[in-house]
Order: structure tokens, then C-alpha cells, then sequence
């Protein structure tokens, strides 16, 4: 097993208590299990506090801008299919300056472990509303209570075609770590949607809010595979809170469509002379 | 009679094939060894909007459409009425007499010839289309050209799996072609073309030749959201993904092409994107990235009219200091900019090697006018190899103690790339540590700051010095950049004809920039004139920012036309007075 100890690269600044500490535990240990080397393996992120991720895991990393993380991965995927790819970020981060991409990227279903470090709120510009605040939550930006309502992030991924969507907790690290081992496991874009309390700005989401409403979709015999009983799971939010596996669907990868790349990645094509006469002649 | 001299230009509506007919005359004047210069008009409009495809044909090489025109093929009203006032005396219009009547064409010293097109392409099978290839048909026998030739370019255009389409398409043309020998003494129309050699040239775009390059520098990724003008390289590339490796792909928007970009050419592929000034607006915060990440990136600019939206399908040269500008902060940008369909293929290729070699993006800008006209040229240089620069290889990482940014005398630190052992390393858009760990101490700032431009000054040794072409005692010294290359070399033969002495000085490489080169030449010069299709002059901008040198004479044309050799040409005489 890869030794967990060596995955440590610096000392996290987060906040004491904030719920990415357990996420970072979570992703460390899930790569420990699974035994995949740390050159194997490259961990994109955005930008907020939750992007400082690649800072702390002795893997590569790559801290894109904000927003940006999924088409820098994706780029990299098709470069070399062979990679591990894994893609963590914040709420903002992913479904408001990146909403594109995550739309379009589950479109795709490409090979992807995309970890959604979900605070509802924008946490490294101090406490501004994000797409996920729940509507009627006062911040800086809402003294009156926020009038959107929240994006639906795992409702979406399942209509537009991720094909392995889920909800973690920060605060439970062991069924955290089993769900990342899935995701990366899963061939195809796999979404996790991570309750993460920021114990600074957000006073509302807190693990006790969470501690009181979750419960275990797999404890509880959810059908993953029945599309129309995961967009209930997916919408599910109030008294209760689903955590688990929600849908997953074996569906053919991207780069399993390109023939480019069967044999071996890109990046190990030989480019020392490439022949254009062909080309040229069609053009006389 | 003029031999193997003439313009010709066929308008219509937008939607009917004039593109594809076009080139087939033009390809069917290069096999028989003349030299071609095809320009294209059109609106941003799919159809109903007027086209119009000018072919320019000279016995030897041209860089330039030219305004008048011999052979006007009108497949409607419109163009007559937009192009009368461009032909020469004697000209001659084909025309459908049956669909269109000239009787208000207030011109006399004009041949008109009706052929019926809508009735010769019914007779043959009924497509719209088909009525510009009786046009084209029309045109060669007027012009007296071989017909084995003509029927054989129309074959080739459409390949194995048109042969169908081609079989009727030559038809049409055949009948075109007929019906003017037999209807008309062809002998009246003074312009005519006649083989003069076999030697193959291909006629292709700026977008194609930039193609070519990328394909020959061994570009292995490439993602490009769709704008006019550059819109071809994506659908010119993606023609022969399988067949060369390459993954060509449309991303949502062009924060995601770039980035994408970025994310392939970090694990060590050959990666581009290209875009044109709205994209590149949004691409810009990327360019950054790529910069201080130190990843190599080519970024094609084909710059059209703006702002905002502006003009989409028309010229103009407004985005260069934009481009130089690129992005916030400080970073090292490489910018170069083509002005000709051959240069384009050669310096797409040095954009490769330059990227890769110093580990940054390099920006290419090109025009509208590079892009989408179309020249014959003879083959590109085909054995060029490529090197592969800056990679740390596998033992020195097993060495221990990798350092992806680390601070080297030439500013370029080897490259681990994610997938080897013991290369572990962040790329961030933070500023960092030689490691990569996010950092803001004075020290690590200035020296990594200094670390990255000096990669800069190293790359400025090595980029080719301008140099002037023409007359080394010139009475006046041209200055320009991009696609008003062609214009002004051609309108340096007529001036050279009329006694004058003129040379061409073009600015390829503009950062880093040759200053003391570019000084050197125009202080020697006896009188200045820059060309450039902006309102306000940007490189005369550049070139007094980095030289302190001020232009005597300036032609400036912002209306999205071409500059024409003619202005030139008239323009120099006005200032010399001659
Ligand atoms: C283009 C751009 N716009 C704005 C910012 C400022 N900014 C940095 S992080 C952030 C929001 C972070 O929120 P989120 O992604 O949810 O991450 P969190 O800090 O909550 O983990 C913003 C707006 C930026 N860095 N770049
Ligand atoms: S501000 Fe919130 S999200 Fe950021 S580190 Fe502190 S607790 Fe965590
Ligand atoms: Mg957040």
C-alpha cells in the first residue's frame, strides 16, 4: 500500500475545524488504498480555499484559475489517458465561474474524479454568497437574505450525463474515502458533491446541521442505477439529507471514442518527422 | 490580346457553392503554371448576403488582389450592380439575360455575354448549384482554356466520394463552356490564358498553411471555438485528425479551449488553440496561466474588424498591441506575426519550437486577409525534423531533488512532465517556490520574476533580424506588418517599372522585439511611409515605443477593404512627388 505518510507535501492553512481537513484526509487515504503511485496521479484545482488542495498531496499538481480546473484536467486526460486525474475545487469555483465546463464536461463522460468541496458559500473572499447559499441566508453581499435559489449541482449531473454521482460529508472521513475510491474506480466522470462546513463564514450549514439530517442512501437500499428515483435522491434537501451513491451508469468514456489514442497517449506519439506531403499534394 | 494576365470575380448570393467554384478556377489556372491570388468577400450571413470570390491570375508569383477586374461572372442582379464600376474597358460580364437585365448597365465599352445558366442547369439535372459551374464552364471558354484541364480540376475537388456530384458538376460546366464557343467569337474578348509550365503549386489559405504547420511541428492537440476568420484551421485540422494522431476538438467556449490547451501541453504534447479578437479577450486570463506556469502554448490570432463584434468578416490590423498587451501582470510574451500564406506555414512552425523551448506561450497574430485568401505556392519545405526541447529526462529525476521551476542561468528549468517517477512538481498560477509551493517572499518573487524574462532576452538572440527587401538606395523605406506585405510588394514592381526605388521593411517578430535592428535600418532610410489597416497606427505605436523613431508619411485604411497596391503605389508617388 502506498504509504500515507509520504502523501503529505505541507501543512494545511486552513481554518481549525474546516471541513476540508477531512476531505484531504479522505482523497490521501482513498489514494492510499487504491495503491496508485504519486507520479500516477494529477490533482487539479481552481482557485478558493478549498483549490489549495494540490498543495497539501505530494502528487502533481496543478492550481489552475478560478473556475478553470475541469478543462486543464481534461486537457491533460487526453494527453495521457493512462493518467489518474482528479479535480477538487469549491462550490463557486465549480458551479458558478466554471458552470460551463461542468455542464459540458459530464456531456462527455470523461475519465474524471471531480471532488466538489460544497461550503454554500465563497469562503477565500470572505463570505460572499455562492450559487449553492440556501435562499433566505444573510451574508455580506444579502444583508436582506439571499434571493436565488440554490443550483441543483447533482440533479443536473445526472440529467446531463455523469455517469457516477454522488454526496460525501467532510465530516464522516470513512464512508468520504470509500465514495472517492468509487469515483476514482468508476470509468467515466464522477461527480461528488462534498457537504464541507466552513466553520468561519458559514454559520448555518454547520456538521451540526448536517450531523442531524444525513443519511446513507446505501444503508438504506437506494436503487443507484433507476434514473427517476436519483433525481429524487438529487433533489432531496431539508429534513433530511441524502449522502452516498445516488446514480451510476456504465456508459463508454471519451477517450475510449477516440482511435487516435487506442494504442498509446498522445504523449508518447513520436513527432520527430512528420510527413505532410500527402496533404500538400490535395491542395493542387 | 493580354496573355495570361487578368482578374476575374464571380458574386452572388451567399449559400451557392461560390467558394468551392472559385478555387476550382483558380487550382484550374495553376496547372497550367500561372500564379493566382484569390480574395474573398462576404457578409456574416449564411445566405442572402452577397459573396464574391476574386481570382487574380499573372504569369508570375503575386501577393495581392488588385481592384479592376476583366471577367465579371454574375450569378445575380446585385453584383452587377456592386462590381460594374470595378471592370476594365473591354471587360466582360457572363450573365443569365433570361433572369437579369443590364439595360440600366450606363456603361458601353463593356462585352456582355448572356448564357442562359438557369436553363443549361435545368437541362442538366436542377441544383442551385450547378449554375456556377455552367458559370465557370462559360468563363474557361471565353478564356480559351484547355478543357481536359478544366475537367479534371473539377474530378479532383471533389475526390472518390463526390465522383457523382463532380460527373454532374462537369457537365454543367461543359455545357457553360460550349455555349460560348458556339454563341460567341471568344476572339473578341481580349484576355485569354495559355500553359506555360507543369510544375504542381497548391493554392491554399493562410488558415490551411498555419495548418500545415501545426501538422509538421507535430501538434498533437488542438481545440478551437469556431470565429470567423479562423474558423478553417479547426475544420482543416479536424479533417485529418486520424490520419495524423491528432485530437482536434470544439470546446463549449474559449476559456475552456485555452485552458484545455494548457492542460495537454502540460503533460509534454504539442498543443494550440486559435481564436479571434472577442475569444481572445476571453482567453487572456489563460495566457497568463500558461506564463507563469511556464507551459508552452501557440495561440493563433486572426485578427478581423472591431470592436466588440465589429465587422466579422472583413480586415483589420487593431488587435496588435492588444495582443503584445495580453493578459495582467508581467510575463514573457513571444508574439509573431506572419504576412503572407507561405510565411504563415513557417512561422506557425517556429511559434512550436519557440513555445516549447522556452517554456511559454507564443502568440501568433494573422489577419483576415492571410487567412481566408488564397495564393498558389509551390510545395513547403517537407523535410524540416522536429527536436524536442527542454524535457528532464528519467535519470536525472531519479537523481533526487527534482525542481520543475528551478533558477538556471537561461531562465529554462527542465521539465518533468505528471506520469515520471521523482518529477513531482505544482504548476500554479500562484506565484511559487522553484518547487511550486505558492510563495510570496520578496527574495523568491524577484528572483522568479527575473528567472522567467530572462528567457526573454535569451530568446531575443536568437530570433531572425529584420531585414529590408528591394532597393538598398531607396528613395522611400515601406514599413508594415501582416497581410499589407502583399499589397506593397506588388506595388513595389509597378513603382520599380516607373523608375522609383523603394524598399520593404516588415516587422515579423514583434517580442521580443529587434529594436536596435529595426533603428538601425530606419534611420538610414531617406524617407518613411508606414502601411497599416488601423485607424490610429498601432505599429507605428510599437515601433516609437521601442526605437523613439517617428514616421514621416502614414497609410492608414479602416473601412475592413484590402489596402490595394494601387494606393500604395499612388500614394508613394504623391510623396515623392513623382
Ligand atoms: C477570475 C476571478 N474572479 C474572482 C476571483 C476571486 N475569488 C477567488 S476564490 C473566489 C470564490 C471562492 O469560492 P469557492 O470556489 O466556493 O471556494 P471556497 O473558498 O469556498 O473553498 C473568488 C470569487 C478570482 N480569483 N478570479
Ligand atoms: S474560511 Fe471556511 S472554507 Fe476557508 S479555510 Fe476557513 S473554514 Fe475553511
Ligand atoms: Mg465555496
Amino acid at each position: 500500500m502506498t504509504n500515507i505518510k509520504f502523501l503529505n507535501l505541507a501543512t494545511p492553512n486552513w481554518c481549525p475545524g474546516c471541513g476540508d481537513f477531512g476531505i484531504l484526509l479522505s482523497l490521501q487515504q482513498a489514494i492510499a488504498e487504491l495503491n496508485i503511485e504519486q507520479h500516477n496521479l494529477l490533482l487539479v484545482s481552481g482557485i478558493g480555499c478549498s483549490s489549495k488542495i494540490p498543495y497539501w498531496v505530494k502528487v502533481y499538481g496543478f492550481n489552475s484559475l478560478h473556475g478553470r480546473a475541469l478543462p486543464v484536467a481534461i486537457g491533460a486526460k487526453l494527453a495521457n489517458n493512462k493518467l489518474n486525474v482528479v479535480v477538487a475545487g469549491g462550490d463557486g469555483d465549480g458551479y458558478g465561474e466554471g458552470g460551463n465546463h461542468f455542464l459540458h464536461a459530464m456531456r462527455r463522460n470523461i475519465d474524471i474524479t471531480y471532488l466538489v468541496h460544497n461550503n454554500q458559500i465563497y469562503a477565500l473572499t470572505t463570505g460572499q454568497a455562492s450559487p449553492s447559499t440556501e435562499e433566505g441566508d444573510k451574508n455580506k453581499v444579502y444583508p436582506h437574505g439571499v434571493i436565488e435559489r440554490p443550483i441543483q449541482a447533482l440533479a443536473i449531473a445526472v440529467a446531463n450525463g455523469a455517469t457516477f454521482v454522488a454526496r460525501g460529508f467532510a465530516g464522516n472521513v470513512p464512508h468520504l474515502t470509500d465514495l472517492i475510491k468509487q469515483a476514482i474506480q468508476h470509468k467515466g466522470f464522477a461527480l461528488i458533491d462534498i457537504a464541507q462546513p466552513c466553520v468561519t463564514f458559514n454559520h448555518h450549514n454547520t456538521y451540526d446541521f448536517f450531523r442531524q439530517r444525513i443519511y446513507d442512501l446505501q444503508k438504506e437500499g437506494h436503487d443507484f442505477k433507476n434514473k427517476t428515483k436519483a433525481f429524487e435522491k438529487a433533489l432531496e434537501w431539508g429534513e433530511k439529507i441524502p449522502i452516498g451513491i445516488i446514480y451510476k451508469e456504465e456508459r463508454k468514456t471519451f477517450e475510449e471514442k477516440y482511435p487516435q489514442i487506442a494504442k498509446k497517449p498522445l504523449s508518447q506519439h513520436d513527432i520527430s518527422f512528420v510527413d505532410i506531403q500527402k496533404a500538400m499534394d490535395k491542395m493542387c | 490580346m493580354e496573355k495570361n494576365k487578368f482578374s476575374w470575380k464571380l458574386g452572388g448570393e451567399a449559400g451557392y457553392g461560390i467558394m468551392t467554384t472559385g478555387l476550382i478556377f483558380s487550382k484550374a489556372c495553376t496547372r497550367i503554371g500561372l500564379y493566382t491570388y484569390d480574395y474573398i468577400e462576404y457578409p456574416s450571413l449564411i445566405r442572402g448576403g452577397h459573396n464574391a470570390y476574386q481570382v487574380r491570375v499573372e504569369d508570375e508569383d503575386i501577393n495581392s488582389p488588385i481592384r479592376p477586374i476583366n471577367l465579371l461572372v454574375a450569378l445575380n442582379k446585385e453584383t452587377v450592380d456592386l462590381h460594374k464600376h470595378e471592370l476594365t474597358p473591354n471587360g466582360g460580364i457572363i450573365f443569365d439575360g433570361e433572369q437579369i437585365n443590364l439595360s440600366d448597365l450606363g456603361r458601353n465599352d463593356l462585352k456582355l455575354y448572356h448564357v442562359p445558366l438557369l436553363k443549361l442547369e435545368k437541362e442538366i439535372g436542377g441544383l442551385m448549384v450547378m449554375r456556377n459551374s455552367v458559370a465557370l464552364g462559360a468563363s474557361f471558354g471565353l478564356l480559351n482554356h484547355d478543357w481536359n484541364i478544366v475537367e479534371k480540376t473539377i474530378r479532383d475537388a471533389f475526390g472518390e466520394k463526390g465522383k457523382d456530384i463532380a460527373l454532374e458538376d462537369v457537365k454543367a460546366a461543359k455545357a457553360g463552356y460550349d455555349y460560348v464557343k458556339s454563341n460567341y467569337n471568344i476572339f473578341d474578348f481580349p484576355w485569354k490564358m495559355e500553359k506555360i509550365s507543369d510544375e504542381k503549386k497548391m493554392v491554399l489559405t493562410g488558415n490551411e498553411a498555419i495548418g500545415l504547420g501545426a501538422i509538421k511541428a507535430g501538434v498533437k492537440f488542438v481545440v478551437i471555438y469556431p470565429m470567423t476568420p479562423i474558423s478553417n484551421i479547426l475544420t482543416f485540422l479536424a479533417g485529418y485528425d486520424e490520419e495524423y494522431g491528432i485530437i482536434v476538438k470544439e470546446p463549449e467556449d474559449e476559456l475552456s479551449g485555452i485552458n484545455m490547451a494548457i492542460g495537454a501541453s502540460h503533460m509534454g504534447v504539442r498543443a494550440m488553440t486559435a481564436t479571434s479578437g472577442g475569444g481572445y479577450c476571453l482567453m487572456t486570463e489563460a495566457i497568463g496561466m500558461a506564463g507563469i506556469t511556464e507551459t508552452p502554448l501557440v495561440v493563433i490570432e486572426g485578427m478581423r474588424g472591431g470592436p466588440s463584434t465589429g465587422m466579422p468578416t472583413w480586415n483589420e490590423q487593431g488587435d496588435l498591441k492588444f495582443v503584445l498587451n495580453t493578459g495582467h501582470g508581467e510575463f514573457p510574451r513571444i508574439v509573431l506575426a506572419p504576412g503572407d500564406i507561405e510565411q504563415s506555414y513557417y512561422l506557425t512552425r517556429h511559434a512550436f519550437e519557440l513555445a516549447e523551448k522556452y517554456q511559454n506561450p507564443v502568440l501568433l497574430i494573422t489577419d483576415k486577409n492571410i487567412c481566408e485568401s488564397k495564393k498558389s505556392l509551390n510545395f513547403f519545405d517537407n523535410t524540416l525534423k522536429n527536436i524536442r526541447y527542454g524535457f528532464a529526462s528519467q535519470d536525472e529525476l531519479n537523481k533526487g531533488n527534482y525542481l520543475r521551476f528551478k533558477f538556471t542561468d537561461s531562465g529554462v528549468s527542465p521539465r518533468s512532465v505528471p506520469g515520471m517517477p521523482n518529477g513531482l512538481f505544482i504548476a500554479t498560477s500562484d506565484e511559487h517556490t522553484e518547487y511550486g509551493l505558492y510563495d510570496e517572499h520578496i527574495d523568491n518573487r524577484i528572483k522568479m520574476m527575473d528567472k522567467r524574462f530572462r528567457k526573454l532576452e535569451n530568446c531575443k538572440k536568437e530570433i531572425p533580424l529584420p531585414a529590408l527587401e528591394g532597393d538598398a538606395d531607396a528613395e522611400i523605406t515601406l514599413v508594415s506588418w501582416g497581410s499589407t506585405r502583399g499589397a506593397i510588394l506588388d506595388s513595389m514592381k509597378w513603382l520599380r517599372n516607373a523608375g522609383i526605388k523603394v524598399n520593404y521593411l516588415q516587422i515579423i517578430y514583434f517580442s521580443p522585439f529587434p529594436d536596435e535592428a529595426v533603428l538601425a535600418i530606419l534611420k538610414k532610410a531617406k524617407k518613411t511611409l508606414i502601411i497599416e489597416a488601423t485607424k490610429n497606427g498601432q505599429l507605428a505605436d510599437v515601433i516609437r515605443e521601442k526605437t523613439g523613431f517617428v514616421f514621416e508619411n502614414t497609410l492608414y485604411k479602416y473601412d475592413g477593404r484590402p489596402i490595394y497596391p494601387e494606393e500604395i503605389h499612388d500614394k508613394v508617388r504623391s510623396i515623392l512627388k513623382k
